[in-house]
């Protein structure tokens, strides 16, 4: 492939004035941004800042009431809304995956762990049962969960575990595009920093594009390139993530930072 | 040698006779007459007509008489020979405000007009055996004589609230489109509210009434008043396809039953009270209520609620509220399900067959050598 | 409408095969869509049947819709032409059709059957209708129907397989024995009904129409002629039928589908065909071999 060396990498995901309106109150505003492959980006606010409504419009879930959300599953750029619904399903069970901040949400409670990979597997066409097993249980050790556990139902996982299982099912697929809903919130704090570190291997690895929402500083300055803050439903300063928290320009940015400071 | 089971047809003959000897019971007690059932077994009748779905005393008695007063099994009895019937077409729509009015009570409006009618009701009744019906008695009950008033209009009282603008218009929608009818087309899902309505109106009063009260203990989110409860006569009119006109065919029994629910009101409408509609044949007040009660909670959908609760699922509802669907698939398990257990038998000794072998000690090296 | 008159009406002839023409057309049409997109779950208007909804009424709404005065018709359950819902549907099409019946599957135009497919492989022009009591394959998974036709229209099984893949881990084995699932023409995954997973492998290529009715569901679906039915499984644990150790204690098959008789209370059992007419019609066989021996 000769375009690999010349032409720069494009954008993966581009989006263009996005609002989403609730009756009256708006949960996002005229929303605008860019991501490349590989790149992990932070949105930080405080709750009700309209960062999670974002993140719902970006992920296929909550279609937003303006505004256009293009991704490149491969196509070129598409208006994920535009695009048939069966094809939107399709490209949010292949080419992007979501890690819910509760991982009952994006788990089968009532299925082994095996086969809460092994789905995603079989999504794609894989019908070779030790062929999968193998698979999955290479991504249970990959999340440092002990393969011996592979049969056991998620349910009898502690919170941590079931979390990095969540994880481990949504990269499973090889998505080229991860949202992440305050990953590690309801978590211990030891379990906390485990699982950032995780994640951060793992995102880094596989050359995998994030969106990372948290209310938690310390998170998006671990696990981010760039960041985006939200108030009230608009962005209100946007940079690198270390320019942003060391060097806030916007009031409200400098208030946020120095709370962290303070705690 | 073996022989393999028959005589399955002289078996079945058989059971045709136990029932009919069954049914009769002791031969030395008078055989009862249909129309003692019709008349002296009303509320028996009115269920057996609305789960039946079908208007005619007659054979809701016949059916109660032939089902040994299985309520379940003479409504189906009745919808299997409803399905025969031919369809004329459908008559007007019936106008309750202008029924002949026997009972009509409001708990929103201590007077209104029209007041209050009592009626024929077992609520003020203490339930104490009466002994004097164990005997029969020539002597004829007396009821006093209803006063004339019943004869003044008397408006429905959501539609008293309606003239404020305090209650939700029910418009039929553009056009007045013939509704759907549940006994000619599959359902499908989402349903309009006729279809909710239709599936309510022959549903199983016990399931309405379970789903009903779960609303009120607070697994529906509602908070009902019995706005009004009116049951008496209302005539139904037909237009035949050789007259222009509608014409008078008869008068039938009827009761409704409007429940008032608040409503929060959204960011487009202002908040006013909601309605829970019940509609029944014959004297069937806790039918319509808990009908009532239902229809309120499956309006989530449409008034942006989240339905979290039994009541408030559509599928859930219209799906389970059929007594002879529903007692159909549960009676079917006394099928024979011979086939089936016997593949059930198979895999479970394979199963365990697999693991007696994994777990037996293998053959011991001492014995080997 | 007075009792007498009803009684009246109690004693009329009804409509051949029961149901109105009018009804007929609405199932034939179903049937006509059903047959168009094989595997398919076509709603239609299933009407009040005097039989109980779960006995049968989906098959004997389209066994109705399809007989004609010179069909001659075959009842079975579980297999066999005496068990008591066979006798009394086959009964009811006596009385309401007076067509001429059978229990030889040769002789058979059509076949209602309920939980089988006969042993004898059925021809080119023969009809066998099942009795359908859940047609959604997908339900078990799923509750919603809002969402199972989803599912459908975008094929999305996957979770089928998870299914099988759960059983397979669990037991060693796919544990589903009946009612397993298959996937028609290679486009939507249909219950073939509870028959045994033993008689899967009849229905791929069938050459005779397979029409599937459930009554209390109020669906239709149906698999021409011809067509491929595969059950679902994995490329290295293949689908398998059950098998049994003994061959049938009356006839001696060791090909067909057995059931168990329990025959004292000792734990004594032996094992005899499920399809009467099969296992009578191979005991007739002997018979006559030994006469002319």
């Amino acid at each position: 492939m000769n375009n690999q060396l010349s032409a720069p990498e494009k954008e993966l995901l581009r989006v263009e004035d996005v609002t989403r309106l609730y009756g009256e109150r708006a949960g996002c505003l005229d929303v605008s941004l860019s991501l490349w492959p590989g790149e992990i980006l932070g949105i930080v606010g405080e709750s009700g800042s309209g960062k999670s409504t974002l993140l719902r419009c970006l992920a296929g879930i909550d279609p937003p009431t303006r505004g256009h959300i293009m991704f490149d599953s491969g196509k070129g750029l598409l208006d994920i809304y535009a695009v048939a619904e069966p094809d939107r399903r399709n490209m949010m069970r292949t080419a992007w995956g979501i890690v819910h901040q509760n991982p009952r949400d994006g788990l089968r409670m009532a299925i082994s762990a095996g086969g809460n990979l092994a789905e995603r597997l079989i999504d794609r066409g894989d019908r070779h049962y030790g062929r999968i097993r193998e698979v999955a249980r290479d991504w249970l050790q990959r999340v440092e969960i002990d393969p011996a556990r592979m049969d056991d139902k998620p349910r009898a996982f502690s919170g941590g575990m079931q979390q990095r299982l969540q994880i481990a099912r949504v990269l499973i697929s090889e998505p080229r595009l991860v949202f992440m809903d305050e990953p590690t919130g309801g978590l211990d704090v030891s379990v906390q920093a485990r699982l950032l570190d995780l994640l951060r291997v793992l995102v880094r690895d596989l050359g995998i594009a994030a969106i990372i929402v948290t209310h938690d500083l310390a998170v998006a300055r671990l696990l981010t390139d760039r960041l985006l803050v939200m108030k009230e439903g608009r962005v209100v300063e946007h940079g690198l993530t270390d320019q942003v928290l060391d060097d806030p320009h916007h009031p409200y940015t400098q208030l946020l930072t120095s709370a962290v400071l303070a705690a | 040698m073996y022989v393999a089971v028959k005589g399955g047809e002289a078996a079945i003959s058989a059971t045709h006779d136990l029932v009919a000897e069954e049914r009769r019971g002791d031969t030395s007690v008078p055989e009862l007459d249909v129309s003692q059932i019709r008349e002296q077994m009303k509320l028996a009748c009115a269920r057996v007509m609305n789960e039946g779905s079908l208007y005619d005393p007659d054979l809701a008695a016949l059916a109660l008489k032939q089902s040994q007063g299985d309520v379940v099994e003479a409504a189906f009895l009745l919808r299997a020979f409803r399905t025969t019937l031919t369809r004329f077409g459908s008559t007007e729509p019936v106008d309750t405000g202008a029924m002949h009015i026997r009972r009509r009570i409001s708990a929103t409006y201590k007077d209104l007009p029209g007041g209050q009618i009592l009626g024929p009701t077992y609520d003020y009744t203490h339930r104490l055996f009466d002994f004097d019906l164990v005997e029969r008695t020539d002597e004829l009950p007396k009821a006093r004589t209803v006063p004339a008033a019943v004869d003044v209009a008397m408006p429905r009282v959501p539609d008293i609230l309606g003239a404020d603008g305090l209650m939700e218009a029910e418009t039929a929608p553009a056009g007045d489109p013939r509704p759907f009818d549940i006994t000619r087309d599959p359902v499908e899902f989402p349903a309009d509210r006729p279809v909710r309505l239709q599936a309510m109106a022959r549903g199983d009063e016990g399931f309405l009434l379970g789903l009903g009260y779960s609303v009120q203990r607070g697994f529906g989110g509602n908070h009902p008043f019995a706005g009004e409860l009116r049951m008496g006569e209302a005539s139904l009119h037909f237009t035949p396809p050789e007259l222009d006109f509608p014409i008078d065919i008869g008068d039938v029994t009827l009761t409704e039953c409007q429940m008032i629910n608040q409503f929060a009101g959204s960011k487009d409408a202002p908040p006013q009270f909601t309605r829970g509609y019940g509609f029944a044949f014959g004297h069937a007040e806790r039918r319509t209520m808990a009908m009532a009660l239902v229809d309120r909670a499956l309006k989530a959908r449409e008034l942006g609620e989240e339905a979290k609760h039994p009541a408030q699922q559509e599928e859930f509802v219209l799906y389970h509220c059929d007594n002879v669907e529903a007692s159909g698939f549960v009676e079917h398990l006394k099928l024979p399900h011979y086939v089936d257990f016997q593949g059930e038998l198979e895999l479970l000794r394979k199963i365990r067959g697999d693991l007696e072998r994994r777990l037996r000690p293998a053959p011991s090296a001492e014995a080997a050598e | 409408m007075s009792i007498a008159k009803s009684s009246q009406a109690d004693r009329a002839d009804y409509n051949f095969a029961y149901l109105d023409e009018q009804t007929k057309r609405m199932v034939r049409r179903a049937l006509l869509k059903a047959v168009a997109i094989p595997g398919y779950q076509v709603p239609f208007g299933s009407r009040e049947m005097p039989l109980a909804r779960g006995w049968g009424t989906g098959g004997i709404q389209i066994t109705a819709a399809l007989l004609g005065p010179t069909d001659v018709l075959k009842v079975i359950d579980q297999g066999a032409d005496d068990t008591t819902n066979a006798v009394s549907i086959r009964r009811f099409f006596e009385r309401v059709a007076s067509v001429k019946t059978t229990t030889a599957t040769g002789d058979a135009t059509i076949i209602q059957t309920r939980h089988r497919i006969p042993e004898q492989p059925l021809q080119t022009g023969q009809i066998i209708v099942y009795q359908v009591p859940q047609p959604e394959p997908l339900r078990g998974l799923e509750p919603r129907e809002e969402e199972t036709r989803k599912m459908h229209a975008w094929a999305e099984y996957g979770l089928m397989q998870v299914r099988l893949y759960e059983e397979i881990t669990r037991y060693g084995q796919a544990a589903t024995t009946y009612a397993y699932p298959v996937l028609v023409n290679n486009r939507y995954v249909m219950s073939p009904t509870p028959i045994p997973k033993f008689d899967n492998p009849k229905m791929d290529m069938m050459p005779a129409l397979q029409l599937f009715g459930a009554g209390r569901e109020k669906r239709i679906y149906a698999v021409p002629p011809y067509t491929s039915v595969k059950s679902l499984d994995f490329d290295d644990h293949p689908f398998t039928i059950q098998q049994w150790e003994k061959p049938c204690a009356l006839c001696g098959s060791r090909s067909s589908y057995l059931d168990e008789v329990v025959v004292d209370d000792r734990g004594g059992r032996m094992f005899i065909c499920s399809d009467t007419d099969y296992c009578g019609g191979n005991v007739t066989d002997v018979a006559s071999e030994e006469a002319s021996a």
